[in-house]
């Protein structure tokens, strides 16, 4: 038995197998985990882009009509799920509002009644006005809105991403202006 | 030929070494108190977890994981491959049982007070079998890729994406990617098939070792008191004088209740069959009413009754806080009374968490805060409210109708139950009052004031000035009409 201030042979080979594959699984590690967090570390600007949703003059004016669109960097496994839709209210003229489908509540698609002039959700009652801002029900704000434009006669919005009512949304979405 | 098996046993065993700690295991004593249809509960959803090990086998032979796809297996599994039906079936049913089973068991096993010294990593381990069950629930759920599916990922979503500082990063990492596409359901695929199975067989395993080394819970005895000190020599000499070896003394009551629990899986999934798949993931399908599986039904309603501002405190540190607390458990009563009979707060919880937990179910099954998307053009007045009324009124109830009141308010039980039902509303509110709800809103309904010119609004008011009882007036402001009587105005 050799005391305990001395090391043998075999006991520092296996204390240096230790250390060897310790730094070859941390060199493993970091491209792993740059794999498993590539949803994460990809910025912005790679998957939002500026698509078409149509003609101004498919959205008369004063009206709010259902548009959809593919969402950029479509996969071929990704199905329908790319197609997206999302509601255009034409204000007046070139002024337009494009709110998500989804409920700021918890994402259920909310359908439009042009009748009552709002949006309801079916999952846990939200309501909106025609605006876009909260009527009723649990959501704590009004509907997401895409950033858009209109150039050469197009209705264009910037999407590429799910709205979700927590950190993330807030970036990109701009608060619903106030019509009153 | 008896002969010959016993050499090939034999042949085998010399090799393996196996009969020896199975004899030992199967031998090993447990006391006569456990051989009870209480204790049968762990193995019966053992006995569903391999069920769905060899039934989830089978149906990955036909599934698609991709979005573009897995809808149209799904429908081939249905419809085309023999018997493919049943095996989903059998899943989707074994699931539900499975997560009864688990929580039956979980209750059994607390109010047994089998958590305690020496059982408290049995018991850890166990909450964290529990959340692994569920989390195969869910990601089941999103493997069956429908509608329902697609927009639970997506309520999925919104619930991570209220984690402070990373909830963008969750949401991210949960879906994939930037949006729910094929990924998210790739990496469902993963969880599903290959990580949460692969941690449940370890736990499992570690779950069940513990039960043979530290051995089966005894029959709790009200006013015997569980020590540190004395418990395992207790435990040791209750086995000697008062034991049984586990095969076959305890053992035929865990084989009969896992066979009929198999067979009432079986029953179910002929009778009632697959589960879905409903309408196509297609997000431009917006026409969907979203529903979650029932083991989630309780969150359903919790997220639809909490006050907003309450919700993102509810959702992030209850879950939280109820981990942390079946967590602790072994370590805030490791010790003293086992039995129910002594232990009227654990009782009390048990059945509060049961009344709770059943009754957001139930209203969830009735979902009264959703509205009835379709009431106001599917559901009539009914004719007995328009009977011997002007003209005005009748303009009123088709006001009510276009502009979806109803889809919120029923009228002879028909309609959403999201605002009070108006069969009687001119009993509760004067015109006055019920022109200020209507214009104004409040009370959590939609402002109207922009969305009706005043004629309209004075044809609805009249309208709903009719609804009262035969033989019971309407609402009057007596105030008001006092000060006419007064002033001499009309």
């Amino acid at each position: 038995m050799p005391d305990e201030n001395t090391i043998s042979r075999r006991g520092l080979f296996m204390k240096l197998g230790i250390l060897f594959n310790s730094l070859v699984a941390t060199a493993l590690a970091v491209p792993i985990l740059g794999y498993v967090a590539s949803s994460i570390l990809r910025g912005r600007g790679s998957y939002l882009a500026w698509l078409p949703l149509g003609s101004v003059n498919e959205f008369p004016e004063g009206e709010t009509r259902l548009a959809t669109f593919r969402n950029p960097n479509a996969m071929p496994a990704d199905g329908k799920t790319v197609d997206t839709a999302c509601w255009v209210r034409r204000v007046q003229g070139e002024k337009f509002q494009v709110f998500a489908v989804n409920c700021a509540h918890l994402g259920c698609p909310v359908r439009w009644f042009p009748q009552s002039g709002l949006f309801m959700c079916p999952c846990h009652g939200g309501v909106y006005y025609r605006d876009g801002s909260r009527a009723s029900g649990p959501p704590e704000r009004g509907l997401f809105e895409y950033p858009y434009k209109v150039e050469n006669g197009l209705v264009t919005i910037q999407a590429g991403e799910l709205f979700t009512p927590g950190a993330s949304a807030s970036l990109l979405g701009k608060k619903p202006p106030c019509d009153a | 030929m008896r002969r010959v098996i016993a050499q090939i046993g034999e042949w085998f065993d010399y090799r393996l070494k196996l009969a020896a700690p199975i004899e030992e295991i199967a031998g090993h004593r447990v006391p006569r108190s456990t051989a009870s249809w209480f204790y049968v509960f762990g193995s019966a959803a053992l006995t569903i977890f391999i069920l769905q090990i060899v039934t989830g086998i089978m149906l990955a032979m036909i599934y698609v994981p991709s979005a573009a796809e897995a809808w149209n297996s799904l429908q081939a599994l249905n419809h085309s491959v023999m018997l493919g039906w049943f095996v989903r079936a059998l899943h989707g049913w074994g699931s539900n049982f499975m997560v009864a089973v688990v929580l039956i068991h979980m209750v059994q096993v607390f109010l047994f007070g089998a958590y305690k010294f020496p059982r408290e990593l049995t018991w850890i381990v166990g909450v964290f079998l529990l959340l692994m069950t569920l989390g195969m629930a869910f990601s089941g759920q999103v493997l069956r890729f429908d509608q329902d599916a697609y927009w639970g990922l997506g309520i999925g979503a919104s619930i991570a994406s209220h984690v402070p500082i990373i909830g963008g990063a969750a949401v991210k990492l949960m879906l994939g990617g930037p949006i729910i596409a094929g990924a998210t359901l790739s990496r469902f695929f993963a969880l599903h098939v290959f990580v949460i199975p692969g941690l449940l067989i370890l736990f499992v395993s570690v779950h069940l070792l513990m039960v043979l080394k530290l051995g089966i819970n005894e029959w709790p005895m009200p006013g015997r008191i569980v020590r540190r000190a004395t418990y395992e020599q207790e435990y040791h000499e209750l086995t000697k004088k008062d034991g049984a070896p586990f095969v076959p003394y305890a053992i035929w009551k865990d084989m009969f209740f896992a066979a009929f629990i198999l067979l009432a899986i079986a029953a179910c999934a002929l009778y009632f069959g697959p589960f879905g798949p409903s309408g196509v993931p297609d997000p431009t399908i917006i026409q969907t009413v979203p529903r979650p599986d029932y083991f989630f039904l309780w969150l359903y309603a919790l997220l639809s009754l909490l006050p907003p501002s309450l919700e993102t405190p509810a959702l992030l540190i209850g879950p939280v806080l109820a981990i942390i607390g079946l967590l602790l458990l072994p370590f805030l009563s490791g010790e003293g009374e086992k039995s129910w009979r002594r232990r009227p707060i654990a009782v009390l919880t048990v059945l509060l968490i049961a009344v709770i937990l059943g009754t957001f179910t139930r209203l969830a099954g009735i979902a009264p805060w959703s509205p009835h998307m379709n009431a106001w053009s599917g559901n009539p007045v009914p004719e007995r409210f328009l009977r011997k009324s002007t003209a005005l009124e009748r303009q009123g109830a088709l006001v009510f109708q276009s502009k979806q009141c109803r889809n919120c308010h029923s009228l002879g039980e028909l309609g959403g139950q999201r605002g009070p039902a108006l069969d009687s509303v001119a009993v509760r509110l004067t015109q006055d009052q019920l022109i200020r709800q209507v214009i104004q809103g409040g009370g959590n309904m939609p402002a109207y004031g922009k969305n009706l010119n005043p004629a309209e609004t004075t044809a609805l008011v009249a309208f709903l000035g009719t609804l009262h009882p035969a033989g019971q007036l309407p609402a009057r402001d007596a105030a008001l009409e006092e000060s006419q009587a007064k002033h001499g105005q009309p």
